[in-house]
């Protein structure tokens, strides 16, 4: 049989290195998964993401209509276009999920993140780290002689900046919630 | 009326009133309740395996040969987790069935309680939805909702966990009708802009094929008619998955066969020059496509499947349609037939001579000589004597399984049960015992590998027990035929543990369990041996010792496209220089 004329070594050693080429291109969508409230409903969706080796950048998820027991999952993710429409069909066939949004395609929405950031320093550096926060419209949720604790509210992009600035500035600690987001307009 | 009764009460309860007539089961201590209620009625048959996953695969077999929802019954812990398997088996290949697994009592959830497991944990990703049911009162709904996940859209296997309290509780039976199902409501009916386009560039086409798979089984048998009608109408040639044979009939002349690695050499070529390709019920699998990038490269591709997942998932589709295969088609025929019944005649005449040329490469010949049987030959003979039969075939995984679908004749749908998507060897003993309690008075044979065989045997002692005649025709080669393939193709000849050693006396084997063992070695018997198998009243077990090194052909190697199948030794044999055997 090495007639057969496979080389050594070649790939089609194994029958999954059949991948075609698809557009690589990577983009990020927020994807909103409105779920019934259940038990298990979220391990449904990230278990999805695990299984098909899908990228989860942020996720939040919180019941939005209690008397409807239904769930708001926002999902940010990254991947080709290719994989991006598998993920939305994949979403879209689990029985607990009702809808399937992709936010970045269907026109224009707003996203939101809040986070807060503990920022330790005395003398110039506390001074700046305030005067930032006023910049950045960010407020002072606590404080002690030696440390601010801020609240801010924004963009993903925005809370990356503010990061970027405190870090020299003493940042000890942050917490992000992950994006919300709504479609703007009135539907 | 509402109707006051306990858990266990109203599994039995909503079996009946969902029209289930068998169950597969196996008991233990947390599922004793149900026993207790399925012991003190008629109307529903158990049926005592000898392994969970036994019951799991019968169900599945049940399933496939009647089109209904195959019912397993399994206790908690090591129960639920043997189930694990053939619920992964039936959400690859859509299988509807229904799993009810025991539980721990709910106080006692999470506490590491005696055969506890996370069922609903552990079968979430091998279930198209699973519930654990925590209340006597929703109990009954959650198994009705369950009939309806497990059937509707794209069939695929469901669980329901019944923690023992749950089971000893009084509560309101919920009957059918009363359910609410709306929970999921998936599309069924195709866009019809997207098949006007379709039937557009069928009337245009001058190289199309249809391209069919399982999905048409699973819409039911009048898909099957449906198809029969386009083929037949348009005189376009047909390819099948090995999920879909016998939705087209292999004697009807538009019929090319199997598709895909060890698929016919004329229905690969068809698919690579093809112009137009008319997925039905397919997926692009891996074992169909080959090399992706030089998959059919001048088609367009048209795909109807009911799970938008399917649809761009691996080939992009220029055409695609959701919905369910029996609705599209009636949508494509109508549509078809008032815009003046089209079709490009002089092309696809054409077309089919060129399929003709392609058949004389004759990819299925083998040569019978000598004393030893070859394993092509024991199935020819097995076709031969068998085709004429009310039969149902199972099989296992492996060569066997591939010479099965290559060499046996399926005339309807529902009639071939075998496991493609997750490749499970010991699938399909349990799947005979599941088809043959459907169809008790149908010839049930099970085709299987000496090694596939004995990971279920155990369910031997079901056959005899429930007096069930599945005749396991097993091609005996001594080997792990398939990996001993790859070894010899793609592994430098090291036979690394692809060998049944220390085998069983088949024929002894047989006789210790009550059946009927037969045992074939000579070409010249075996006809004879195979109507003594057939005439026998009850399990017989075929032990066929087959030449221990034949290859299955025409195979597609991994990475390869269509148009470069390896064709077998046989029909190379002083065609083409041994160098050459890579055909283009």
């Amino acid at each position: 049989m090495a007639a057969l004329k496979i080389k050594k070594g070649s790939t089609s050693h194994s029958a999954y290195n059949l991948r075609p080429t698809f557009s690589d291109e990577v983009e990020t969508h927020t994807l909103a998964v409105l779920v019934d409230n259940e038990p298990g409903v979220l391990a449904r969706v990230i278990g999805l993401f695990a299984g098909r080796g899908y990228n989860i950048e942020s996720l939040t998820v919180a019941e939005v209509d209690h008397t409807g027991h239904m769930s708001r999952i926002t999902i940010v993710t990254t991947g080709t276009p290719q994989v991006i429409e598998q993920i939305k069909a994949q979403l879209g066939r689990i029985v607990s999920v009702h809808d399937v949004h992709d936010l970045t395609v269907e026109g224009a929405s707003v996203e939101r993140e809040l986070a807060l950031f503990k920022v330790s320093g005395t003398g110039d550096k506390r001074v700046e780290a305030l005067r930032l926060a006023d910049i950045f419209r960010a407020n002072a949720v606590d404080s002690t002689l030696e440390s601010f604790v801020f609240e801010l509210t924004g963009t993903p992009g925005k809370i990356d900046a503010f990061a970027d600035l405190m870090r020299p500035l003493g940042l000890v600690e942050v917490a992000r919630t992950g994006v919300a987001a709504l479609s703007r307009g009135s539907e | 009326m509402t109707r006051q009764m306990t858990g266990a009460k109203m599994v039995v309860q909503a079996l009946k009133d969902q029209g289930v007539d068998t169950v597969f089961g196996y008991p233990g201590g947390a599922v004793l309740p149900i026993y207790d209620e399925i012991f003190q009625q008629n109307d529903i048959r158990h049926i005592l395996v000898r392994h969970e996953q036994g019951a799991v695969h019968a169900a599945e077999g049940y399933a496939r040969s009647t089109g209904k929802v195959g019912v397993a019954l399994v206790t908690s812990g090591p129960g639920a987790t043997n189930a694990v398997t053939g619920l992964t088996d039936a959400l690859l290949d859509s299988i509807p069935i229904l799993v009810l697994t025991g539980q721990v009592p709910t106080f006692m959830i999470g506490s590491d309680a005696f055969q506890e497991a996370d069922t609903v944990g552990i079968t979430r990703p091998c279930t198209k939805h699973n519930w654990l049911a925590k209340d006597t009162d929703t109990l009954a709904e959650t198994l009705h909702q369950a009939f309806h996940v497990a059937q509707s859209g794209r069939p695929g296997p469901v669980l329901v966990d019944i923690p023992k309290d749950v089971q000893f509780a009084n509560g309101t039976y919920t009957a059918p009708e009363k359910s609410d199902t709306t929970i999921y409501q998936p599309e069924t009916k195709g866009d019809i802009t997207a098949i006007n386009e379709l039937v557009e560039a069928m009337e245009k086409a001058e190289r199309p094929v249809f391209y069919t798979g399982g999905g048409v089984i699973n819409s039911g048998p009048k898909a099957s008619a449906l198809l029969r009608e386009l083929v037949e109408a348009t005189g376009i040639p047909i390819t099948s998955t090995l999920m879909g044979l016998g939705a087209y009939p292999a004697s009807g002349e538009n019929w090319l066969g199997m598709l895909g690695m060890h698929g016919l050499y004329e229905a690969n070529m068809a698919m690579h020059d093809c112009d137009l390709m008319i997925n039905i019920g397919a997926r692009f699998d891996d074992r169909i496509t080959g090399l992706i990038s030089a998959f059919s490269p001048n088609s367009i591709k048209a795909h109807i499947d009911i799970d938008p997942s399917s649809i761009n998932k691996v080939i992009k589709a220029d055409i695609p349609i959701v919905g369910d295969v029996e609705s599209v088609l009636t949508d494509i025929l109508k549509v078809w037939k008032a815009r003046g019944r089209t079709v490009n005649r002089d092309a696809i005449a054409n077309w089919q001579s060129q399929i003709s040329d392609w058949r004389k490469v004759e990819c299925l010949k083998y040569v019978q000589e000598g004393k030893v049987i070859k394993p092509q030959y024991a199935l020819s003979r097995l076709e031969a004597l068998t085709k004429e039969h009310d039969r149902y075939i199972t099989t296992e995984v492996g060569q066997h399984q591939m010479w099965a679908a290559q060499y046996l004749g399926f005339e309807d749908p529902n009639r071939w049960m075998t496991s493609g998507g997750l490749g499970t060897m010991g699938y399909g003993f349990p799947a005979s015992i599941g088809a043959q309690v459907a169809h008790p008075d149908s010839l049930v044979i099970n085709v299987a590998g000496e090694a596939s065989w004995l990971m279920n045997m155990q369910e031997m002692g079901t056959a005899i027990q429930f007096r069930l005649p599945v005749k396991q025709f097993i091609l005996n080669n001594e080997r792990l035929g398939m990996v001993r393939q790859w070894q010899e193709l793609l592994h430098g000849e090291r036979y690394s543990h692809s060998w049944s050693e220390a085998l069983p006396d088949f024929v002894k084997l047989a006789e210790a369990f009550g059946a009927k063992g037969i045992i074939c070695s000579d070409p010249d018997d075996l006809d004879d041996a195979i109507m003594e198998m057939i005439n026998y009243d009850g399990p017989v077990i075929f032990d066929c010792l087959v030449e221990k090194h034949e290859n299955c052909f025409p195979m597609i190697p991994s990475g390869k496209p269509h148009n470069e199948m390896l064709l077998g030794e046989a029909s190379t044999q002083g065609v083409i220089q041994a160098g050459g055997a890579v055909m283009v």
